[in-house]
């Protein structure tokens, strides 16, 4: 049978939207590149990995940045782990129905809530309330951030767990409770374990989301680029990479050193992200052929 | 000093809506290689032109002409409840420098001291840097503490004071709210402490304070004299104290 004419095109325009967003992120790294790249050829690497960042008077340690990047994610991903994880499992297997149907379209609200709206509220009352129960020097610290960016990534680390979950065959449960296994023993033992590589999946794009956020991160880390001393670290202002390249693009002149070194640091986190998902999938794949293997 | 220059554009075009005035930003240093290779009829700058940019301008056949349009302060701002009354710019330049690190050692409580700053992009930045860390000494190289917060906006920092006793910031007089606390300034070590606003800027008392600049290419004449007029006359002026800026004084 012929194909029609509607067809065709949307076979067509399928194709091309697929081709196309592989061709924009090609573009997209082509365009780092070329911007990024003159950086090496113009700054010192032994100034690059050097640990002062002010840009005006041509220093460009990246250490301060790298770290301040790392700091907030980790912490984001220990407020956001254990809580979207346990979310997930309680929407999807304790909750009662009316309490899932009502708690699962509110997260998936909060994911749509604007990143500048929650740097705002943390500005003005998480910022101050740190600042007086913990007694810090300043209530703009890694900590604040972490918090905040936990917050952020939680939607997608609970929404994206809870399809996992509830995509578990529903026979595995069955089987569980036969053989005479209780509700906690269950979750914890057959069903968090077979969706393992979608919870995961879950946590990833969280921290995804975490270490590309800008705008509330710019508002309460107080954007120092200092680095560590010891673990109260966390405590202190942090500066992040995403921070930096929102903070300076806006005014740097095109074409200069400094222009060029902040596409570097987009490469930076570019790679940086590309890594941690490669990891991600390469523990996904792991996991799914040894599950596999048992299974058959 | 971009708003205030596009301030006066839009309401000079109200007034005169014959005249074509478009404003770009970029910088002082941007306004003044356009009014070099003559693409620009004025340069706006909150600084004065270099002897460097002079002989280009005069290399390609122009000869900036300077005016001071306006004034600006930087007014030094804590907590309402941190008791420092006063401070001299040596003292706050170590403070912001990091050989400072308590309050006690300006004869304030014992709290240590979170240094607060506008990110280095801005021409506000650059300024405290020259002017108070460095204290205007070109061979000075002292630079602002790596732990100094750098927040992106002046409502960045004065949400940050309103709360936070350890806290020193900076800002535009314009921008300074009732909720934070000015303090007096002196340049040298005995004082006198002067505290920023329109009178002790226009008598040159108070340190902290910089000319703002159109340059013209050549003697101004025709239209860009007309404005220039405007500007530093009553009209003019009254925008630049409506934005926070202090006016100048006197017909040019």
């Amino acid at each position: 049978m012929r194909a029609s004419l509607g067809e065709i095109l949307i076979t067509r325009f399928i194709r091309i939207a697929g081709y196309s967003a592989v061709a924009f992120i090609g573009m997209i790294f082509v365009f780092l590149i070329l911007e990024g790249a003159p950086t090496l050829g113009q700054v010192p690497v032994s100034t690059l990995v050097g640990e002062r960042w002010y840009p005006i008077e041509g220093q460009f340690g990246m250490l301060p940045l790298l770290f301040g990047s790392f700091l907030v994610t980790v912490g984001a991903a220990l407020v956001a782990v254990p809580l979207g994880v346990g979310t997930a499992i309680f929407i999807s297997e304790v909750a009662p129905r009316w309490a899932r149907e009502l708690l699962k379209p509110l997260i998936e609200l909060l994911a749509g809530f604007p990143s500048v709206m929650l740097g705002f509220l943390g500005i003005v009352i998480l910022a101050p309330q740190l600042y007086s129960i913990l007694g810090l020097a300043t209530g703009l610290t890694a900590f604040t951030g972490a918090l905040l960016l936990g917050w952020i990534a939680l939607p997608t680390v609970v929404s994206v767990g809870e399809d996992a979950l509830d995509a578990v065959p529903r026979t595995y449960r069955e089987a569980a409770m036969a053989l005479g296994a209780t509700s906690w023993q269950t979750i914890w033992r057959v069903t968090l374990p077979a969706a393992r590589s979608g919870v995961l999946t879950g946590v990833l794009l969280g921290m995804g989301r975490a270490l590309g956020e800008t705008m509330a991160v710019m508002m309460v880390t107080g954007n120092a680029p200092t680095l560590p001393t010891g673990l109260e670290a966390i405590f202190r202002p942090i500066r992040t990479m995403t921070a930096t390249i929102a903070a300076e693009m806006g005014e740097v002149a095109q074409g200069s050193v400094h222009y060029h070194t902040l596409f570097f640091i987009g490469i930076v986190l570019f790679l940086t992200s590309l890594i941690v998902n490669l990891a991600a999938a390469s523990v996904v794949f792991r996991q799914r052929t040894r599950g596999e293997r048992m299974l058959s | 000093m971009v708003n205030l220059a596009l301030a006066w554009a839009e309401a000079y075009q109200t007034i005169h809506p014959e005249s074509r005035l478009s404003v770009t930003g970029g910088g002082s240093g941007t306004g003044i290689a356009a009014l070099i290779n003559g693409t620009v009829d004025i340069a706006n700058a909150s600084r004065q032109i270099n002897p460097e940019e002079v002989a280009d301008a005069k290399a390609n056949g122009i000869t900036p002409v300077e005016f001071v349009v306006a004034r600006d302060a930087i007014a030094i701002i804590v907590n309402p409840g941190n008791p420092v009354d006063h401070l001299t710019l040596q003292q706050i330049s170590d403070m912001y420098s990091g050989r400072i690190g308590r309050w006690t050692e300006v004869g304030g409580e014992d709290r240590p001291i979170v240094r607060l700053s506008r990110e280095t992009n801005s021409g506000t930045h650059v300024y405290f840097l020259e002017r108070v860390l460095r204290l205007s000494d070109p061979d000075n190289e002292t630079f602002f503490s790596a732990d100094t917060l750098l927040l992106p906006s002046s409502e960045g920092i004065t949400s940050e004071i309103r709360y936070n006793r350890n806290a020193i910031g900076y800002d535009g007089l314009g921008y300074v709210t009732d909720e934070v606390k000015v303090v007096p300034v002196s340049e040298g070590p005995d004082g006198p402490f002067v505290l920023p606003s329109a009178e002790s800027v226009t008598d040159n008392r108070y340190p902290v304070a910089r000319d703002l600049y159109m340059y013209t290419a050549g003697e101004p004449s025709g239209g860009i004299l007309e404005y220039l007029l405007w500007i530093l006359g009553p009209e003019g002026q009254s925008l630049v104290s409506q934005l926070g800026f202090v006016p100048v004084e006197g017909e040019p």
